[in-house]
C-alpha cells in the first residue's frame, strides 16, 4: 500500500549551478582515502601501515568498539599515508590506486538461500555495513540491533541536490538487489520514499518489494528523518536505519558480484564552469573532479550540500556519505552598511529585503554569516520551514540547559543535525543549531548506551 | 567605504587578544557592525546564511514606526496650535511638533544605549540590536510633556530592572518599552493622566475656551457619550476622525491609519506575527460586543461600538507594536492566537471595569507578557502529550501482535 503525502512547511534554496544532466567518465584518481572522521562518535583502529598493499574490499581501520564493523579500502593499491591530527586522531587513510582494481571476492549466494545472519556478516566483512546508519543519533548501525523499519529516501530536496532518479538509472537492478539484501535486516518495512513531482525518470517507481512513499513538498522534503516522522515516527526505545540510495547500489553490487564495488555518481554543483555528473569512486580525491576547473583561492569546496555538508581543503576527500559535490565563493567581504540596503540580490526567507521582488531568481550564495550571533529573539519562523510536529527552538533551548527528560519529551529521538539545517539557515540570531543539536544527541547517547 | 575599511583595518588590532584596549572589543564591534556588515564566514553548521539579520529585522520595525513617528510629530503642533487658537499651516505644525518630539527620542536613546553598551562592557558582549526598536517606541506612548528626566528615569528603569536584570535581549519577561510606559503610569500619574497632560502647552499662552485636552477615553469616563465624543475644539469625531488621529493622546498612538501601513510594512516582510496582530483585534471586538451588551444604560465606555473600541486609547498601536514583540510574546504559533486574543479581551476589560486605569492596553498586554510562558508551556505540554500518546499506541500495536 503506498502512501502519498504532502508537506506544505519547508523552504527550497534557490542556487546556481544545479547539475546538468551529463555525465562524466572520471579517470580513476591519484589518491583515494577513507575518513574516519565522516562516522559520528568512531573510534577507529587502524589496520594497515603505510606502504601496504591492498585489495578493494580489504580492511583500512575497523571500530574499535565493535571490531566487526570494518571500514575497507575502495580501490585496490598502496597505502600511501596515514594522516593523524590532534592528539593522534586518525584523519584519513590514503590509499594510491593501481590501474586495474583488483576486487577482494566475497562469499555470497543468491540473497533467497541467505539467512538474515549470513546478510549481515557479509555485509560487515564486505565493509558495506557503515551504510546503514541508525536512527536516533545518525550513527552507523549495531549489527545485534533489529530495526522495526528501513527507510531510503529516493531523493534528496537539498539545494543543488543530484537527481537519483538520473544518476542511478542505469544501476536500477542493482538496487534492487540491495534492497532486497535490506529486506532481509528487518521484520517490518523496507520503505522507499520517491518525490512525487517525480524527477526525470521513473527509476525507482519500478523497485519492487517494498512500501513506496510517495512525498512533495519543500526542503526538507527529501530528508530520511522528516519522511520517517510522517511514515512510522521514532519513539522512545524504536531503532530504525536508512540508507542513502547510492549505497544501496554498492550494497546491491556486493550481492550480485561478490565485491566491494565502490564506484559512484556524484555531481558536482555550485559556482563551477561545468556543474555535471561525474563517475568516480567512493572517496575519491577532490582535485580529480575540480581538475579542470581552475577555481580562484576564494572559494570554499564542500563535500556535501552547502546546508550540512563538510568544508574540504585543497587536497581532500569525497566524504564517505556524499554524493555532491558544491563549489561556492568564501563571503569575507565586508558590505558598507548592509543592513540597510535595498537587497535585490540578498537572499532571505522573510522579505526584508527586495529579492522578494524575483522570487524565481537563482542565487549565488557566499559564506559569509549575514550578521553576528545574538540571543533567539524572532519565534516562528523555525516552525515555518520544518514539516515536523516539533519545536525546535524549544528543543534547542532544552539541549542548551543539557535538560536531557526536556530533550527527549520534545522529540530529539526523531531528528539528526541535517533536519534542522533549514531553521540554521533561516535564523536572523544565527545560532549554530546544527552542532547544538549534535552535542544533545551526543548527551543522549552517552545517557542511554 | 574603503576609508572606513582601512580605518578598521589599522584600529582593530588595538582590541583584540592582547591589544591596548582588549576589554572594550565589544563595544568597538558593535560600531563596526554597525559601519559595515563584516566579513565572518561560517565555521560550523550550514555554509550558506539567510540574509537576514537582528539589525535588518529591527530596522524594518522602526520603517514601520515612521508613519506614526512623523504624524505624532504633526499631530502635537496642530493640537498646540489649536489650543492657543492660532491658524497653521501643515509645516508648522510639523516643526513645532519636530522640536517637541526630537528632545524625548534623543533622551530615550542615550540613556538607553548608554545603559546598554555598560552592560556589554561588563558581560564582554557585541551590543544586542533590541533597544534600537524600544528607544523609538517610547517617546512615542508618553505624553508630549513629560519632562525629560521622569523619562530618562523611566527608560533606566526599564532596561536595567525590565531587561539586562534577565540577560539582556531575548531574555527578558515583559516588553522594556511598555514598562517605562508602566513606570511613568505608577510614579508620576500627575503627568500621564487628566486633561492637561495630552496636549503641549506653555506658559502664558491661554488656552481657548472651546478647547479640551481630553483623550477620549478620559472622556468617555467622566460621562461623556460615545456619539458625542470630541477633539479638541469641542468638534465632533467621526470614524473618520478617529482613524486619521487628530485628537489628544500619546505622541504616537493616535492615527490608526499611519499605524496600519507600519502593519502592512510588518506584515508584508513577516517581521511580525499575523497572528497576534489579527488576534489581539479579534479578541479587543468580541469583549467589545459583549460590553455592549451588557452595558448599563450610563456607563459610556461599555456603551462605545465595539469596532471604535480598536481605533481609540492606543489599542491599534499596542497590538501593531507592543504585542508582537517577539521575545516577549508567547513563541508558539498556537500559543500566539490565545496570547493575541486574551490581549484584546483584558484591554476592552480594564478599560470598560476599571474607570481609574484608562490604559487597559498597556496594563493587559504587560499582564500578558507574564502568561506568556505558561500559555507556550502549555502548547508545548500538548505537543509532549501527542508524542506520548503516539508512543503508547505504538507500544500497544506490538504487545497486541
Amino acid at each position: 500500500m503506498s502512501k502519498t503525502i504532502k508537506l506544505r512547511k519547508g523552504f527550497d534554496i534557490n542556487m546556481q549551478g544545479v547539475a546538468e544532466h551529463i555525465f562524466v567518465q572520471n579517470p580513476m584518481p591519484d589518491s583515494v582515502a577513507l575518513k574516519p572522521t565522516d562516522f559520528v562518535g568512531l573510534t577507529a583502529k587502524l589496520m594497515v601501515k603505510e606502504g601496504d598493499k591492498v585489495l578493494a574490499g580489504d580492511p583500512l581501520f575497523i571500530n574499535k568498539l565493535q571490531p566487526e564493523v570494518k571500514f575497507t579500502s575502495p580501490v585496490s593499491g598502496t597505502v600511501s599515508a596515514v594522516t593523524r591530527g590532534e592528539r593522534r586522531a586518525l584523519l584519513n587513510i590514503t590509499v594510491t590506486p593501481d590501474k586495474e582494481t583488483e576486487y577482494k571476492k566475497f562469499d555470497v549466494a543468491d540473497l533467497n538461500s541467505m539467512s538474515r545472519e549470513q546478510v549481515v556478516s557479509a555485509m560487515l566483512e564486505a565493509g558495506v555495513w557503515p551504510f546503514v546508519k541508525q536512527r536516533p543519533y545518525d550513527v552507523v548501525a549495531n549489527p545485534n540491533d533489529k530495526p522495526k523499519s528501513i527507510f531510503v529516501s529516493a531523493f534528496d530536496s537539498a539545494p543543488l541536490a543530484p537527481d537519483y532518479t538520473f544518476a542511478l538509472e542505469e544501476y536500477a537492478d542493482d538496487f534492487q538487489i540491495g534492497i532486497n539484501a535490506l529486506k532481509k535486516l528487518t521484520d517490518g518495512a523496507v520503505n522507499l520514499d520517491i518525490y512525487k513531482e517525480g524527477r526525470a525518470k521513473t527509476t525507482f517507481t519500478n523497485i519492487t518489494g517494498v512500501e513506496q512513499n510517495f512525498f512533495s513538498g519543500k526542503h526538507p522534503v527529501g530528508n530520511v528523518g522528516v519522511q520517517i516522522h510522517h511514515i512510522d515516527p521514532i519513539n522512545k526505545g524504536d531503532i530504525v536505519w536508512v540508507v542513502n540510495p547510492q549505497d544501496v547500489v554498492i550494497i546491491g553490487r556486493l550481492f550480485s558480484k561478490g565485491v566491494f564495488d565502490a564506484r559512484v555518481v556524484v555531481a558536482l554543483t555550485g559556482a563551477v564552469k561545468s556543474p555535471r555528473y561525474y563517475k568516480t569512486i567512493l572517496g575519491a580525491n577532490i582535485q580529480s573532479l575540480l581538475a579542470q576547473e581552475q577555481l580562484g583561492d576564494n572559494m570554499r569546496i564542500i563535500s556535501g550540500n552547502v546546508l550540512t555538508g563538510t568544508k574540504l581543503g585543497a587536497n581532500d576527500f569525497i566524504g564517505y556519505y556524499d554524493s555532491q559535490v558544491t563549489v561556492i565563493e568564501e563571503g569575507n567581504k565586508p558590505t558598507f552598511m548592509g543592513w540597510l540596503a535595498p537587497g535585490f540580490d540578498k537572499y532571505s526567507f522573510s522579505r526584508a529585503f527586495f529579492s522578494w521582488l524575483s522570487p524565481k531568481k537563482k542565487y549565488t550564495l557566499n559564506t559569509n554569516t549575514n550578521g553576528g550571533k545574538r540571543a533567539f529573539v524572532f519565534t516562528g519562523i523555525y516552525e515555518d520551514v520544518l514539516p515536523m510536529d516539533i519545536y525546535p527552538m524549544q528543543l534547542i533551548k532544552a539541549i542548551m540547559a543539557e535538560d536531557v527528560d526536556k530533550m527527549e519529551q520534545l522529540g530529539i529521538y526523531e531528528v539528526v543535525p541535517e533536519d534542522l539545517a533549514i531553521c540554521e539557515f533561516v535564523c536572523p540570531s544565527k545560532i549554530e543549531m546544527q552542532s547544538i543539536l549534535r552535542q544533545g544527541l551526543n548527551v543522549m547517547r552517552k545517557e542511554f548506551n | 567605504m574603503k576609508a572606513i575599511e582601512n580605518w578598521i583595518q589599522k584600529t582593530k588590532p588595538n582590541f583584540e587578544k592582547g591589544g591596548k584596549y582588549e576589554k572594550w572589543l565589544p563595544i568597538y564591534e558593535s560600531f563596526e557592525t554597525f559601519l559595515h556588515v563584516p566579513g565572518t564566514v561560517t565555521t560550523t553548521g550550514s555554509h550558506v546564511r539567510d540574509a537576514i539579520d537582528l539589525k535588518r529585522a529591527l530596522i524594518i520595525v522602526i520603517f514601520a514606526l515612521v508613519p506614526t513617528l512623523l504624524y505624532g510629530m504633526y499631530n502635537v503642533g496642530s493640537l498646540f496650535y489649536t489650543s492657543i487658537g492660532e491658524d497653521y499651516t501643515m509645516m508648522e505644525a510639523f516643526g513645532y511638533g519636530f522640536i517637541k518630539v526630537l528632545p524625548l527620542i534623543v533622551v530615550s536613546y542615550i540613556v538607553g544605549l548608554g545603559i546598554e553598551f555598560i552592560f556589554c562592557y561588563i558581560r564582554g558582549h557585541e551590543i544586542s540590536e533590541g533597544y534600537l526598536v524600544s528607544g523609538l517606541i517610547i517617546p512615542l506612548i508618553v505624553p508630549v510633556d513629560i519632562p525629560l528626566w521622569e523619562l530618562a528615569l523611566a527608560v533606566a528603569f526599564a532596561v536595567i530592572i525590565g531587561k539586562e536584570a534577565f540577560g539582556g535581549t531575548g531574555m527578558n519577561i515583559v516588553n522594556p518599552a511598555l514598562l517605562a510606559r508602566a513606570f511613568l503610569f505608577f510614579a508620576y500619574p500627575g503627568n500621564m493622566s487628566g486633561s492637561s497632560a495630552w496636549v503641549h502647552s506653555v506658559e502664558g499662552k491661554a488656552t481657548v475656551d472651546a478647547f479640551s485636552g481630553e483623550t477620549i477615553l478620559g472622556q468617555l469616563n467622566a460621562g461623556v457619550a460615545p456619539d458625542a465624543i470630541h477633539g479638541v475644539a469641542n468638534n465632533q469625531l467621526s470614524v473618520c476622525d478617529l482613524m486619521i488621529g487628530n485628537y489628544a493622546g500619546c505622541v504616537g498612538e493616535t492615527s490608526v491609519i499611519a499605524i496600519l501601513i507600519g502593519a502592512a510594512l510588518l506584515l508584508f516582510t513577516g517581521i511580525a506575527s499575523y497572528r497576534i496582530i489579527l488576534s489581539v483585534f479579534a479578541g479587543g471586538f468580541v469583549m467589545g460586543l459583549l460590553m455592549n451588551v451588557m452595558a448599563p444604560e450610563t456607563n459610556y465606555v461599555m456603551q462605545l461600538p465595539a469596532f471604535q473600541h480598536l481605533l481609540i486609547g492606543g489599542f491599534a498601536f499596542g497590538a501593531v507594536f507592543m504585542a508582537t514583540d517577539p521575545v516577549t510574546a508567547a513563541q508558539t504559533n498556537t500559543g500566539k492566537w490565545i496570547y493575541g486574543f486574551l490581549v484584546g479581551v483584558f484591554a476592552i476589560m480594564i478599560r470598560c471595569f476599571n474607570p481609574a486605569y484608562p490604559e487597559g492596553m498597556m496594563l493587559s498586554i504587560l499582564l500578558m507578557n507574564v502568561f506568556a510562558p505558561l500559555i507556550d508551556h502549555m502548547v508545548v505540554k500538548a505537543n509532549i502529550n501527542r508524542r506520548l500518546k503516539r508512543a503508547k499506541a505504538a507500544q500497544e500495536t506490538v504487545t497486541n501482535a
